[in-house]
């Protein structure tokens, strides 16, 4: 069974101890600007959404790659990054509709979540259980995938 | 079923595979006319400072991944396609038959009408043989002239730059990247590139290219007398898509070959795909040659789909998009980013800081947007085009702030924040 990420908004305090550890996890500094989960803030309602990749089935990033530097994982469904591959084009930075994959002009390569090989240290990081880790059946998956096959150019296929 | 596809691009490539996915048991022939594995125009450039060898700028990285998945790539040239035969005769003089085609031929670069393009030292940079002709001749020092500062002339404009020539970059139009770029953003690059070093005219045409028995071999004429002596000239003023094939089939050619919303030409057994193709525009709905990576993916799985057995899809039409890095600094166009008819527009514009974003909205629907110097969650505003989300109050949040595009998002497609 994959397991994937289930976010809480309503459980969210805002500590950004997820982005601290996504940094530290991913790039050994402790450094928000460098997370892959990033925590946003609504002032006026008062709400922190912690947001990521949810490693969405269309992979836009992956499709879009023209040198095949993102690979699924097949042991946690991740899509990853292979880094000494990607050549910083930056195409998966405006395929992917969610936002969700970034590029670093440190490293000149583009990074996303890659559910740190199956153990999410934003998960770990969390003190409310906002991020956990769960069946992926039970994330509200499909609520995701809704969205994804909504946002699909190819809105009518039939089988 | 014998799927055959010209063309080993992006496009021919992903149809290729994507076909396979749908059925296990079809033939399925990949054709190119380039000597080496199917590659990535796109990853030129960094192959041009250094950053991969050629064989990263293969399409596909695992050895046998053509052979794995049951596809028969050849390395040949087809001369032509008769549509009532469907079949499509070889340089080398074969002949292939086929039950579906799709044609993925992609463009070629243009010239300009002027003298002196056809002379040595003029390259384009469109082939990994044009790249290994210009990473000779682009030695430091090297005064090295750019015609063209469209997508493609920018997206190689780094690449010569670092490699320590003396870089002169030419553009007819009034600014850098016009069909991508809105007038602030462009005047940006323009003055980011100078700062770099790089010397950029715009609104200036080449009259003639002509040789020089002096200390560079060639000399660039600049209309109003000017000229520029040049040890290089890569030539990036356009494209064309590769339609020549069809000419003579019957099949409908316009700027490319014109496709329906299944990619599907006017002869039923013909598809087309990638920048050879004239498919449905998102955004205007309209049919046009967009060019450009994503779509080149899109099409061939649309296509690919349509050609299998028993499959059916229709397609809504691609967004046409574009990221550039110009010497480290990275700009990104969507859609209907010149803004569409009783629209309105939200600014950015923050020069000191090279950052600059513009939204264009269509009632409280985001239609289009230009980002300059702007590498995190831009492809939201892909999302939030592609979604056609409401925007609701938060429109007019976007109009005060347009950097809150991911919370203008989150509300739409989650609900949070919404009043």
């Amino acid at each position: 069974m994959l397991k994937s990420l289930h976010i809480s908004p309503d459980k969210c305090t805002g500590c950004l101890q997820c982005e601290l550890a996504c940094s530290y996890e991913n790039e050994g500094v402790f450094n928000p600007a460098k997370s892959r989960i990033k925590v946003f803030t609504f002032h006026q309602e008062g709400r922190f959404v912690p947001y990521t990749c949810t490693q969405c089935d269309e992979a836009w990033c992956m499709q879009a790659c023209p040198v095949d530097a993102i690979v699924v994982n097949t042991a946690t469904g991740s899509k990853d990054v292979l880094a000494d591959v990607c050549v910083g084009c930056k195409v998966c930075t405006i395929a992917c509709p969610f936002g969700t994959v970034n590029y670093s002009q440190d490293t000149g390569k583009v990074i996303k979540c890659d559910l740190c090989g199956g153990n999410p240290q934003c998960v770990e990081a969390c003190p409310t259980a906002a991020i956990t880790y769960v069946d992926a059946d039970a994330t509200g998956l499909d609520r995701m995938r809704a969205w994804a096959g909504k946002t699909d150019n190819a809105a009518t296929a039939r089988a | 079923m014998h799927h055959v596809i010209i063309g080993a691009g992006p496009a021919g490539v992903v149809a290729a595979e994507h076909l396979r996915k749908l059925d296990a048991n079809c033939r399925i022939s990949l054709i190119g006319d380039e000597p080496e594995p199917p590659y990535s125009r796109m990853a030129l450039p960094y192959l041009l400072i250094d950053k991969i060898d050629e064989a990263g700028t293969y399409l596909r990285k695992s050895d046998g991944h053509y052979d794995r998945i049951g596809v028969e790539v050849r390395n040949d040239l087809v001369v032509s396609v008769s549509t009532s035969d469907r079949q499509l005769m070889l340089g080398g003089g074969g002949k292939v038959d086929y039950d579906k085609l799709l044609i993925a031929t992609g463009a070629r670069p243009t010239k300009p009408p002027i003298a002196g393009t056809d002379l040595a030292g003029v390259h384009s940079c469109w082939t990994l043989a044009d790249a290994r002709q210009i990473a000779e001749h682009t030695k430091p020092g090297a005064k090295v002239i750019l015609m063209g500062a469209g997508f493609i002339g920018c997206i190689i404009l780094e690449a010569l730059a670092s490699r320590g020539v003396e870089l002169t970059v030419i553009e007819m139009e009034d600014r850098m990247v016009p069909r991508m770029m809105n007038h602030s953003s462009a005047g940006l690059i323009k003055s980011w590139c100078e700062r770099k070093g790089v010397s950029v005219l715009t609104s200036m045409r080449v009259a003639a290219i002509q040789q020089d028995t002096g200390a560079h071999p060639l000399s660039v004429q600049l209309e109003g007398g000017a000229s520029h002596p040049a040890d290089l000239v890569i030539c990036a003023t356009g494209v064309a898509p590769n339609t020549e094939l069809l000419q003579g089939t019957g099949i409908t050619i316009d700027q490319g070959v014109l496709v329906n919303e299944h990619l599907q030409t006017s002869d039923a057994n013909v598809f087309a795909a990638g920048d050879v193709a004239q498919g449905k525009d998102f955004s205007t709905g309209e049919y046009s040659v967009q060019a450009i990576q994503p779509t080149a993916v899109e099409h061939g799985r649309v296509a690919a789909t349509n050609m299998a057995s028993g499959h059916d899809m229709v397609h809504a039409g691609c967004i046409n998009m574009n990221v550039l890095d110009t010497m480290g600094l990275v700009s990104a166009s969507f859609g209907a980013w010149e803004g569409v008819a009783n629209g309105e527009s939200a600014e950015l514009n923050d020069p000191g800081n090279y950052r600059y974003l513009n939204l264009q909205f269509e009632d409280d629907v985001l239609v289009g947007a230009n980002s300059l110097g702007l590498t995190q969650h831009v492809g939201v505003l892909r999302g939030l085009i592609q979604s056609r989300f409401h925007l609701g109050h938060w429109k007019d949040k976007l109009l005060n702030n347009p950097t809150q595009i991911m919370e203008a998002y989150m509300a739409a497609a989650q609900g949070i924040g919404k009043a």
